[in-house]
């Protein structure tokens, strides 16, 4: 159970954590183009699956439909949206903007991050913002929410009401650093938190005891990023083309021992292995699951991992109308 | 955080160069107990107060006295002249020289061996600040919490800033945004 203060969270996701309920959230990768149905076919997968469901914000610098329309359109298409934004394409005057925006639209869920460098996306021309960090803009959203001003100290004429999330890489170096930023994020606001890619269970049990050490679990649900390798070109992407991802050696070699054609259906019982010890890591709250492409493939990995929709079900109980909003 | 789709077109940069421009902080930088030693003595004090005053009061040594700085600072840290110099919360390693220009920490970019996100030949600007900052007894400072930057400040010299305690306010030690708003309020 998380210690959610009222002014935030009227969601399901908040719903989930509040009540100490094992949460699921997934990712909806929004397609490079203004083809709505493509979001609401993915949402429609995910809906009654899963807590909530980010639409990524042009995902490592690759232009997509953007995270705010992809919201809505999942929203109206029955699932639970979290609207990522980055700091790497807007300054704080845009940044505070969308924000307003999110919470004037209804969407119950923000995540904010720094983003990566636009360097190795589709558009390597482009100015890197960064005007804010990830801290930064989290500490924002805060001030926006819970004092009503702007970072200049204008003062809002109504609040947004989302939940704030972060993201954290447990595996990046200084690793000893790593629980001390998200201690940073969740001291200004943050109150569930999306991790990178866990393929290193160990690894990531010992930055939760670090994550427990200070307490930060119970002001804040650590959801641990999972994702199917479902082929050795995806293992390969992972582990070499997206940044901060680690990916220990006897996963490649798992994955290689098996026949071509069995490597998707052991990628994905990999899947629900890490799920299922990520669960039993106390001051665990839940998971993210990643899976860029294969969203179609999220409830039957959920469901084997014992994060089935019935456990979604008993989360709802109670909420009333919050769910279809 | 998500897996993008492969094949991004090569733009290549204009005129070969590399971009951003990576920086190369050396020197007296790598020995940071003698940076916080340096720090004490550039602390601010009276005489400095009138120094600074007497310098904002004649805009020509103003400017004599800035590019002393600039030149100083840029071969020593690769300064980028923000004019609120957070070096002494940083291990002395610059956070204005890591491409995105985070000032609160690393990226989740960076790369097992501690490579930069942009440059993974570099080690990250944050690895090395949480080096430098650990073996000299300050790994807490990494801990505060940096306010966003004042862009109307870029260029101007931090020196002058910080001996009228006007850098008070650059980072904190609790979640003090509530009382303290982050954005210096319009002079």
């Amino acid at each position: 159970m998380i210690d959610l203060p009222e002014s935030g969270g009227t969601g399901a996701l908040a719903a989930a954590l509040r009540a100490g309920h094992f949460a699921a959230t997934a990712e909806i990768g929004p397609p490079r183009g203004a083809n709505a149905e493509v979001v609401r076919r993915k949402a429609a997968l995910l809906a009654g699956h899963v807590d909530a469901a980010n639409i990524t914000d042009n995902p490592s610098g690759f232009i997509r439909l953007s995270s705010l329309a992809g919201c809505v359109i999942a929203q109206a298409g029955g699932v639970e949206a979290v609207v990522q934004l980055t700091c790497r394409d807007r300054n704080r005057i845009a940044l505070q903007s969308d924000l307003i925006g999110a919470g004037a639209l209804g969407i119950p869920n923000v995540l904010l991050l720094t983003g990566d460098h636009p360097r190795f996306g589709d558009h390597p021309d482009a100015k890197p913002v960064f005007d804010l960090d990830g801290v930064q803009l989290t500490w924002t959203a805060r001030e926006l929410r819970d004092e009503g001003r702007l970072l200049s100290g204008r003062e809002l004429t109504a609040r947004p009401r989302w939940l704030i999330g972060a993201v954290e890489n447990p595996f990046a170096p200084p690793r000893e650093f790593r629980a001390r930023r998200l201690g940073k994020k969740v001291a200004v606001g943050a109150q569930f938190v999306q991790t990178q890619f866990v393929f290193d269970v160990a690894g990531f049990a010992d930055w939760m005891k670090q994550v427990r050490d200070l307490g930060l679990h119970e002001r804040c649900g650590i959801l641990a990023g999972v994702g199917p390798l479902r082929s050795l070109r995806a293992l390969q992407h992972v582990s070499n083309d997206v940044p901060g991802v680690y990916v220990p050696d006897d996963v490649g070699r798992r994955l290689r021992a098996v026949p071509e054609d069995r490597i998707a259906d052991a990628g994905v019982d990999l899947c629900v292995e890490t799920i299922q010890q990520i669960r039993e890591i106390p001051g665990v709250a839940g998971v993210h699951v990643m899976a860029f492409g294969y969203e179609r493939g999220i409830p039957e990995i959920l469901e084997r991992a014992g994060v089935g929709p019935r456990t979604r079900v008993s989360a709802v109980a109670g909420r009333g109308d919050e769910h279809a909003r | 955080m998500s897996v993008g789709s492969t094949g991004a077109p090569e733009v290549p940069a204009a005129g070969g160069e590399q971009w951003p421009r990576p920086i190369r902080p050396t020197g007296p930088a790598n020995n940071p107990r003698a940076m916080y030693r340096l720090g004490q003595v550039l602390l601010p004090n009276p005489a400095y107060r009138t120094v600074a005053r007497a310098l904002e009061a004649h805009p020509r040594a103003e400017a004599a006295f800035t590019a002393v700085e600039r030149r100083v600072k840029e071969r020593i840290f690769g300064c980028q002249m923000c004019g609120q110099c957070t070096l002494p919360a940083t291990g002395y390693a610059c956070p204005m020289t890591c491409p995105k220009q985070l000032r609160n920490g690393p990226c989740g970019g960076v790369s097992q061996t501690g490579g930069c996100e942009v440059f993974p030949d570099r080690q990250c600007v944050w690895v090395t600040a949480h080096d430098r900052a650990a073996s000299a007894g300050h790994g807490d400072d990494l801990a505060k919490l940096q306010r966003p930057v004042d862009y109307r400040e870029f260029g101007k010299s931090s020196w002058v800033n910080y001996w009228q305690c006007r850098d008070d306010d650059l980072w904190t030690d609790g979640d003090g945004l509530a009382r303290q708003y982050s954005v210096r309020p319009p002079a």
